[in-house]
């Protein structure tokens, strides 16, 4: 079983992904990441406004046999969270990368971008 | 501590087939799930599902006091049951603790069953209990745990599904509630008992040799494609108990649990004239307890995990013992032991979820009745 991996995003090695779009982040978990956790039932509020370091904890994903830390892939500040999410995790297990997105960010160092993995980086990292 | 060998069941290279993702549990490799624990679960509550439980125990009693031996060992009463009659019982330490909970099936008077659960290099810790308490009683005792091969068929449709495949040895439709008979399945010699771990009705199959048990399989597996039937991993096996509040040992009862405690006392037999453990449960029941095991319901804020601590005013009131989403109930609920007098239903406390502390509130159980209640 392969997961899916999309291209021009950057992954990170905790298997989050960071679309970036004029300066804004968004940020969501891998179809592998999903596909590990199973039946994902609960994502913590992530709070709107809050500054956030490059690999903190920007919440926490609860499936029905395990729990999950999803990292900050960059530093910035939490500019918009996807609603729909916190109110229907399971949204994130069939849509990893599209309606599953949980944080939007305002970049604030570009040049974290490059202790990111590109898709094809990815792949290879996660190739079973 | 000594390295481990891990342990296979029978059906390990089946799961293998079905992609099973594997995780080591009580000294075992089993599968926790196929396709996915939300989708197994209601196979179960709605159809039908298997799972293979061959990692369960198997101690065997035989001979003139294999009954009143086992009556000895466990806090029910077992003395006056009949052949083909199944027991369930806490095996308690004399302090009151538990080593296990279990059943007890009566094959004949000077034959009994001991169905314990799984622990690691084949349920050693039950059976070494056993063998220390042996006495005088004229009994002796194996560990069959390696010998027996288990699937448990688990649903509303395990009946359809399973009368049609035993012959007139097996009256299946006949069989009730904590009885079970010996007979063929598949060319096989079973023994097949109408009981189970998930709230639906449901049978339990033995096989007298581990590799009878993979034919059992894959013939249940393949008959029940017309039913939807679903392999089942260890996740739904612990959902499903979970809604209908079964207690799972190592979690919601322990050797530090008593069955006063933990709602188990109508299985205490305090008129039986010894048993393991009366005289401290005695005791406890005469001082009255001081802690109680309950159902909480958490409204929101995340899933409380076995262990989280449990307070009222930022003190410690408790523990919790198993805590999951729901999803036959689409809601998150917990089972704790709390210090009395916070157990009263309607009762407001907060459970510690890493950092924060959220909001739960005390409630009945089980949080879904079982298939025969609703």
């Amino acid at each position: 079983m392969s997961n899916k991996v999309i291209e021009n995003l950057y992954y990170t090695k905790s298997d989050e992904w960071l679309k970036v779009e004029d300066g804004i982040g968004t940020i969501g978990i891998t179809d592998y990441a999903q596909d590990q956790l199973g039946d994902i039932v609960y994502l913590e509020k992530v709070e709107k406004g809050k500054k956030l370091k490059q690999d903190d904890t920007l919440t926490t994903i609860e499936s029905v046999k395990a729990v999950s830390d999803v990292k900050t892939p960059v530093t910035g500040e939490v500019t918009e969270v996807n609603i729909k999410v916190i109110e229907n995790a399971s949204i994130i297990n069939k849509e990893p990368y599209v309606e599953g997105w949980i944080a939007k960010m305002k970049i604030e160092n570009k040049d974290e971008l490059k202790n990111l993995m590109s898709a094809q980086e990815y792949s290879e990292y996660r190739k079973e | 501590m000594q390295e481990q060998e891990i342990l296979l069941t029978p059906l390990h290279e089946e799961h293998l087939k079905l992609k099973a993702r594997m995780i080591p549990f009580d000294g075992f490799d089993m599968p926790v799930q196929y396709t996915g624990i939300i989708e197994e679960h209601f196979a179960v509550r709605e159809r039908v599902g298997i799972f293979d439980v061959s990692h369960m125990g198997e101690i065997e009693l035989r001979g003139k006091d294999a009954l009143s031996f086992a009556d000895y060992l466990v806090t029910n009463s077992v003395m006056k049951i009949k052949d083909g009659d199944i027991k369930y019982s806490p095996l308690c330490y004399l302090h009151g603790g538990q080593v296990d909970d279990l059943f007890v099936y009566k094959i004949k008077d000077d034959f009994v069953l001991l169905v314990v659960n799984a622990s690691p290099n084949y349920s050693i810790k039950d059976y070494d209990w056993v063998v220390k308490n042996k006495g005088d009683f004229e009994v002796d005792i194996s560990n069959k745990s390696r010998d027996y091969g288990e699937v448990a068929v688990q649903g509303p449709d395990a009946i359809k599904l399973l009368e049609p495949l035993v012959k007139e040895d097996i009256p299946l439709k006949e069989l009730k509630r904590f009885k079970f008979i010996i007979g063929e399945l598949f060319g096989k010699k079973i023994l097949i008992s109408r009981t189970g771990y998930t709230g639906e009705d449901g049978f339990e199959i033995y096989s007298f040799k581990p590799e009878d048990i993979i034919d059992i399989w894959q013939g249940i597996l393949k008959e029940g494609k017309k039913f939807g039937i679903k392999p089942c991993g260890l996740g739904a096996r612990d959902t499903t108990r979970f809604e209908v509040c079964y207690w799972l040992y190592g979690n919601d009862i322990d050797e530090t649990v008593n069955p006063l405690e933990s709602g188990q006392g109508w299985t205490v037999k305090f008129d039986k004239e010894n048993f393991i453990g009366k005289d401290a449960l005695l005791k406890i029941k005469e001082k009255g307890i001081s802690r109680k095991l309950v159902g909480l319901y958490i409204p929101q804020g995340g899933i409380p995990r076995t262990k989280m601590e449990v307070r009222k005013d930022q003190k410690k009131i408790g523990y919790i013992t198993s805590g999951n989403y729901c999803p036959s109930l689409k809601k998150v609920y917990a089972m704790a032991i709390l210090d009395l007098p916070y157990t009263e239903k309607g009762s407001k406390v907060d459970i510690a979820i890493r950092n924060r502390e959220v909001e739960a509130e005390v409630v009945e159980t089980p949080f879904l009745p079982p298939f025969n209640k609703r």
